[in-house]
């Protein structure tokens, strides 16, 4: 008996005294929700997915990173035209094709060994070597070839450029260049695997503000603050945990209860609501040099007429779009001028939905009748695509085209974009470096990529997106970028919906939420008041 | 003689597990979708697909790659899954016991509820207790799991807050006990750690719920009918007649004899749940491998999917052997017969 009331004492004390530290902790600790979670440690990874990169953003520095600024409505946001050093203390052009970089001298990893020039060039070498999108995206910047990374000394680091390319710079700050400690992957490198990607993808080999404390693939991943990171300002929170959550409408009421502190991405009739509803704030940031759009196989007659696609912009029920299908969560693409006014992009096409119009048109065109076609939608994004599907079908329906809705599953969306056979297709694509012609070279130009899923071939538009990829003066990069935008709008490959928001939503007293063209979060500044 | 059925039963599994092999590599490749695209990332170039269509080993004919999977069958490796990154047989092996678990607590929990309720039902035929049966039986069934699931959470999580939050076997800030047979309602209490204890089995009595009141309707229908018919045979007659009491009369002549298509109809409900989990799964968060496989199939990622059909297969097999031995237990005329 007394020995029960001991033990009973010792519970009451032990639970008495840790009350206070469970909530220090909780006040240190961020929980966020997400659909699905990351497939890889490793951003070089043969298929890591578009988790990985928000990983990888706060388990690994880069010699260079993005300042922040305040967008009008408060939101903070990555600022495209302030490149700050991160890992280097200060970078500068030492000559025309050259860049040196002086590394932080007191900068370690997180087992301790001291950052070195070398392990910067391995870690490039590695990038431009491993294949894939990594090597893929660094080429877009001009980084192709070891050859081009040199080490002056311990601390100094450069890169010779291959050609003058305003992209260089600003691909040193995505998520893709990061910076290995070489002798540690080294280490666990097989003959076969020469880089050591085997072990990266499970082995965090960083020396970035977090390191991975565990995790659990499809279920969980903690990251505990790096309490010696040396490239910025020390983050406040000790420790953020990331679950997965595959229902939408539970982690909605796991963040209404109070239960988590973030829901990150989530569906757009959830953002709506909770922003309407108060109790904790939607950060809803439009996604930039991103595009939602109606696209027409120029492959498939009789969409090779631009009378057709024409007529057929004209029918999109682009208001409707807005507010039955994503619920304002986006910023409307439609009824701009008749002629682009500025060299942004996104920017609104001129057209508006005009039954009357549309149908004068498909009667110019030989087709008063009408025809039968398909409009296809990607499964994967389904619960954003079909109902426009169904309003596009609905609205066509009204000039005499009969369709059918074809949903293709995810799996097998990729495929269909490569076989350009898709007569309508309603698709997004977004590019990380925000510059309207490096859209145009992925979704318009005649070299047929992937996302130009129209087959879009027009001579005279790619010579104004090859010149303004590596036009210096502003002026007539300017002028470029009207000239194939006015294009665009006249043939009408793709008729433009809305530019998407990204949206979180969040506790009242979180702070320093941050928008990144990458769209993971960056728990660096974040915090709770 | 259970040694000899066993065995007997064993080696009759193997054209199974050999056709299931063969199937499953066969559908896996038959799927719609391009792997290599998938993975290839949204600004692949046909070259950088070609590049992880080689680093795959898809660019081999389909025999060659047959004879690939063959070989690492036989070392035991059930090849890398795309989507977690990890090595198939490690992440099945670590979200079995979670699937197992689930399944079993809502099995235990149907039993309980459908066997009395069952029994009760034949012994009164047409009465109020009947009626009941029938209502919670057709309501079970006719009600999709993960509406059941989601209906739940809304109640007893959302708006009475007696429930923990649906994330998955464990709340945030309790560890998991050590793995031992991986059933953490059974490792919290082998290790003594019962905080953890009443954790994990508080996150698990809704999902369990949401499964039982599924499989609760097959059972209690089963039984019903199974009684019915033991009840109006003549050793019941006759056990009635020399005044034998009431409850020897139901559980040791009546009951016994009518569990053996119970018995059957547990066996199938099994594994039926192990399928039906998937949903079930998604609305809890809960790791298991249904989950797991389903994500799988999405992105055409033919390792997991090939790695969980097999372990399906294997479970089936050996549920159904443990039917066989069970059915030789309750009723000694198969034991004589095999």
């Amino acid at each position: 008996m007394k020995r029960l009331l001991r033990a009973l004492c010792l519970t009451a004390a032990v639970t008495v005294s840790t009350v206070p530290a469970l909530a220090q902790t909780r006040n240190e600790t961020l929980l966020v929700v997400i659909e699905s979670g990351t497939n890889s440690l490793d951003i070089h990874t043969v298929g890591a997915n578009p988790a990985s990169y928000g990983v990888t953003w706060n388990t690994y520095d880069r010699l260079l990173t993005y300042g922040t600024k305040t967008l009008p409505d408060g939101t903070l946001s990555y600022d495209y035209n302030n490149i700050k050093p991160e890992l280097a203390e200060s970078w500068k052009f030492t000559a025309d094709d050259e860049i040196t970089f002086v590394l932080r001298k007191d900068a370690k990893f997180h087992d301790g060994t001291p950052v070195t020039a070398k392990d910067v060039k391995w870690s490039f070498d590695r990038m431009v070597s491993v294949g894939g999108f990594p090597t893929f995206q660094m080429k877009a910047g001009s980084i192709e070839k070891p050859e081009q990374f040199i080490v002056v000394d311990d601390h100094t680091f450069r890169v010779k450029l291959l050609r003058k390319d305003k992209l260089t710079v600003p691909d040193l700050g995505v998520p893709v260049p990061t910076i290995l400690n070489s002798e540690l992957v080294k280490k666990n490198a097989t003959e076969k695997d020469p880089w050591g990607l085997e072990y990266t993808k499970t082995n965090s080999a960083g020396g970035g503000a977090y390191k991975v404390e565990s995790w659990k693939p499809g279920q969980e991943l903690v990251l505990a603050r790096n309490d010696d990171w040396k490239s910025g300002p020390l983050p406040k929170l000790k420790k953020v945990i990331i679950r997965e959550v595959p229902s939408a409408g539970n982690r909605r009421a796991l963040l209404e209860r109070g239960d988590v502190d973030v829901s990150f991405d989530l569906p757009p009739k959830d953002s709506q609501e909770l922003a309407k509803g108060g109790k904790v704030k939607v950060a809803g940031v439009p996604i930039e040099n991103s595009l939602w759009y109606v696209g027409m196989s120029l492959k498939q007659p009789p969409f090779d007429n631009v009378k057709v696609r024409q007529a057929v912009s004209y029918a999109v029920p682009y208001q409707k779009i807005m507010d039955a299908a994503i619920y304002g969560r986006g910023i409307p693409m439609f009824g701009g001028p008749a002629k682009p006014t500025s060299a942004a992009w996104p920017q609104p096409s001129p057209y508006n939905t005009d039954i009357a119009k549309a149908k004068a048109l498909l009667a110019e065109a030989g087709f008063a009748k009408g025809f039968e076609t398909t409009i296809n939608i990607n499964q994967g994004a389904a619960s954003l695509a079909e109902p426009m599907a169904t309003l596009l079908q609905e609205s066509l329906a009204q000039i005499g085209i009969t369709t059918t809705i074809n949903k293709i599953p995810g799996a097998n969306w990729r495929a269909a974009m490569l076989k350009k056979d898709m007569p309508i297709a309603i698709d997004t694509f977004s590019g990380w470096l925000n510059y309207p012609e490096y859209y145009f070279f992925w979704g318009y130009h005649g070299q047929d990529a992937v996302f130009n899923i129209m087959s879009y071939k027009n001579p005279e538009m790619d010579k104004l997106i090859d010149a303004a990829r590596f036009e210096t003066d502003r002026q007539k990069y300017e002028e470029q970028i009207k000239g194939f935008v006015k294009i665009a709008w006249d043939d009408m490959p793709r008729a433009p919906l809305f530019q998407y928001y990204l949206d979180a939503a969040m506790q009242k007293n979180i702070t320093g939420y941050t928008y990144w063209f990458h769209r993971g979060i960056d728990f660096r500044p974040m915090g709770k008041e | 003689m259970i040694a000899h059925l066993i065995l007997r039963r064993l080696l009759g599994a193997i054209p199974s597990l050999v056709a299931v092999v063969v199937v499953t590599f066969m559908l896996t490749r038959a799927l719609p979708g391009d792997p290599a695209a998938y993975f290839a990332g949204p600004a692949a170039t046909p070259q950088a697909i070609e590049e992880i269509r080689h680093k795959l080993g898809l660019d081999k004919s389909l025999p060659l790659q047959f004879v690939d999977y063959l070989g690492d069958l036989a070392r035991g490796e059930f090849g890398q899954s795309l989507t977690t990154g990890q090595p198939v047989a490690q992440d099945i092996l670590a979200r079995l016991p979670a699937s197992v678990e689930l399944t079993l607590a809502g099995l235990i929990l149907a039993l309980i509820v459908a066997l009395p309720l069952g029994v009760a039902a034949a012994t009164r035929p047409g009465s109020w207790i009947d009626h009941l049966a029938r209502v919670v039986s057709t309501a079970g069934v006719s009600l999709p799991v993960f509406f059941t699931g989601l209906l739940l959470v809304y109640v007893f999580y959302y708006l009475l807050g007696w429930a923990p939050a649906p994330m998955g076997r464990l709340d945030l800030f309790t560890s998991a006990p050590r793995t031992i047979t991986g059933f953490f309602l059974i490792d919290s209490l082998l290790t003594g750690e019962f905080a953890t204890f009443r954790a994990a089995a508080a996150q698990l009595t809704l999902p369990a719920l949401t499964l039982a009141l599924f499989s609760v309707a097959p059972l209690a229908r089963m039984t019903r009918a199974s009684m019915l018919g033991v009840l109006s045979s003549d050793f019941v007659r006759t056990a009635r007649a020399n005044g034998l009491s009431r409850g020897t009369v139901l559980v040791t002549y009546a009951l016994r004899n009518a569990l053996l298509p119970v018995v059957t109809t547990l066996g199938m409900v099994f594994s039926f749940l192990l399928g039906a989990n998937v949903l079930v799964e998604k609305v809890f968060s809960w790791p298991g491998i249904g989950s797991y496989a389903i994500e799988a199939l999405v992105a055409s990622d033919y390792a997991p999917v090939q790695g969980f059909i097999l372990t399906m297969a294997v479970l089936y097999v050996t549920l159904n052997l443990l039917i066989d031995v069970l059915y030789g237990l309750i009723d000694p005329r198969v034991r004589i017969e095999a």
